[in-house]
């Protein structure tokens, strides 16, 4: 990785942009079908900023500075990601390890796991709104559903497959059936636990965006879809600017939880 | 056989009471019907307090399988193992095993593997510290304390898993084949280490190995084991004064004996697997 290697990356999206900004400004296309870069960013700009001038009584310089329409949604869908994702790793571990330490729960749960597993969390959408209405409520079940299955079903995966080696060593240590869980099974198990946390934060960031266009009345995904009511295509590309930046960012950041919880672990290996 | 034994002076001195394993008619049969292998065969032996025995055998002569009863990790199927008077029901921290896989426990580091036994123990932080800090002292492991076990060689991570045994200073130390995957110079300088443990922290061992060599370097007393079903074929002792020297006359009297043993059982091994009778 040197300087011309990220020199040549950057050629091709900068390149992009010219010939776009270009295309617009000669009338190729409407502002409505494809505004120009430059109309994108200063419609993000001004959502980004806040709407109204610093008045120290009312608010701390943070929260003003934060009080752009921008920051507000993003935040609220984050909070949705993390909260459904919360409620849904919750659900799945202690399940998932249940199931994967006990061979006749597994053969009981994992037929009826088997089926419903398929089903992408979108179609549950209708049923999500005739049972908990609108607002947070049926937004969060989906994206606990969306994280619940790649977390379930790679923690009984995991836990199946811990090297019983480790469960006779700990024996002999003496280990009983709470440290024997929380010591050896779960961390032996992590690998895999970590790899479907990633998959089902990934699935709850397509899962929020969706709820927030039916559910509710901010956020990322309702403010593209506002936006689009008013043919305001340079905020609907700003906006989907920021859902791949949030994206790339929570990404990132399960990647970097990851490899420090599993610095021991011999497939990361310098 | 049992008499043999008690007739030998054990050299470790002073080893902690009821460390003696009671072998009586063990048996062990894996499978049903045709498809059934009789692992061990009326196995009778006893090991005294601060004895090192070794259980030499060519592949699947049951040696494992004996440990692994000892360990309570497999039942027998008839007869009965006692230590120190009380029947092994199933796996304890008085018995301590070394595997040769190793199995510590690679999420933990090198310290947290050898406290980890304390800690089930719930042996207060203060004093689990001093264990752990004297223990890795002993094995040389103080540098490597922070590390994880991928980043040990074998002979470190062998160090580690006897270490983490000794930290619950078991009575007796069970090994199957710990340095088998280990180069010969590794593997020599861990025997010394294991030997200097022995005699100073007064434990009684049971160690299996398919080594000759090995086992006339370390122990007191070799069990020879035979191919299908296993049986104790010969009970020797080792009479050797220590540090022994390999290239001596008696080592190499004793190693040709023990050689024409082995290979009597090897042949049969080699034999079972020609005809495809060996399963395993």
């Amino acid at each position: 990785m040197n300087r011309f290697t990220a020199l040549r990356g950057a050629l091709l999206p900068i390149g992009l942009l010219i010939v776009w900004e270009i295309a617009s400004r000669a009338g190729l296309f409407s502002a409505v079908v494809l505004p120009p870069p430059s109309a994108v960013a200063v419609r993000w700009t001004s959502s980004l900023l806040p709407a109204l001038p610093y008045d120290p009584a009312s608010q701390s310089y943070t929260e003003w500075l934060l009080s752009g329409e921008l920051p507000h949604d993003a935040a609220a869908s984050l909070g949705r990601v993390l909260a459904g994702f919360a409620i849904g790793v919750g659900l799945a571990l202690p399940v998932g390890l249940l199931m994967g330490t006990s061979d006749r729960l597994y053969g009981l749960v994992n037929p009826l796991l088997q089926i419903l597993r398929p089903i992408p969390p979108i179609a549950y959408i209708p049923l999500a709104i005739v049972w908990f209405g609108l607002g947070n409520p049926p937004a969060l079940f989906l994206i606990a559903l969306g994280t619940f299955f790649p977390v379930l079903v790679n923690t009984v995966a995991g836990v199946r497959q811990v090297d019983s080696i480790y469960i006779r060593a700990a024996r002999n240590l003496g280990a009983r059936p709470w440290t024997m869980f929380a010591r050896v099974i779960l961390p032996a198990a992590s690998p895999f636990v970590l790899a479907g946390m990633r998959i089902g934060i990934g699935t709850a960031f397509i899962v929020v965006i969706v709820a927030e266009m039916i559910a509710v009345s901010d956020g990322l995904g309702y403010r593209i879809l506002e936006a689009r009511e008013y043919m305001w295509s340079d905020k609907i590309i700003g906006g989907m600017l920021t859902i791949g930046v949030l994206g790339l960012v929570i990404d990132g950041a399960m990647s970097r939880l990851n490899d420090h919880l599993l610095r021991w672990h011999r497939g990361l290996e310098r | 056989m049992g008499a043999a034994a008690m007739t030998m002076p054990a050299r470790s001195p002073a080893a902690p009471a009821g460390a003696e394993i009671a072998i009586a008619h063990a048996s062990k049969v894996f499978g049903t019907g045709d498809r059934a292998v009789v692992a061990l065969q009326d196995v009778s032996a006893s090991v005294p307090e601060g004895q090192f025995v070794c259980l030499l055998g060519p592949s699947g002569c049951g040696k494992s399988t004996l440990l692994n009863a000892i360990a309570g990790f497999t039942p027998l199927t008839e007869g009965a193992i006692r230590m120190g008077g009380r029947p092994v029901t199933e796996p304890g921290p008085d018995r301590g095993m070394v595997f040769q896989e190793y199995a510590l426990f690679p999420w933990m580091t090198v310290e947290q593997n050898v406290r980890f036994g304390l800690d089930i123990k719930g042996v207060r932080r203060g004093e689990a510290e001093a264990v752990v800090a004297r223990i890795t002292e002993t094995l040389g492991l103080t540098d490597f304390r922070a590390r994880f076990p991928k980043d040990l060689s074998g002979g470190m991570r062998q160090r580690v898993a006897i270490a983490r045994i000794l930290a619950l200073d078991p009575p007796v130390m069970l090994m199957d084949e710990p340095f088998g995957a280990l180069d010969a110079l590794t593997r020599r300088t861990l025997q010394d280490e294991l030997l200097r443990i022995w005699s100073e922290f007064a434990k009684t061992i049971v160690f299996v190995t398919h080594s000759i060599e090995e086992a006339i370097y370390l122990a007191d007393r070799i069990l020879v084991m035979t191919y299908r079903p296993g049986r104790l074929k010969r009970d020797i002792a080792v009479t050797l004064p220590r540090p022994r020297d390999s290239a001596s006359a008696e080592f190499n009297a004793l190693k040709r004996e023990l050689g024409g043993l082995v290979m009597e059982e090897q042949e049969r091994f080699t034999k079972a697997e020609l005809t495809g009778t060996a399963v395993d």
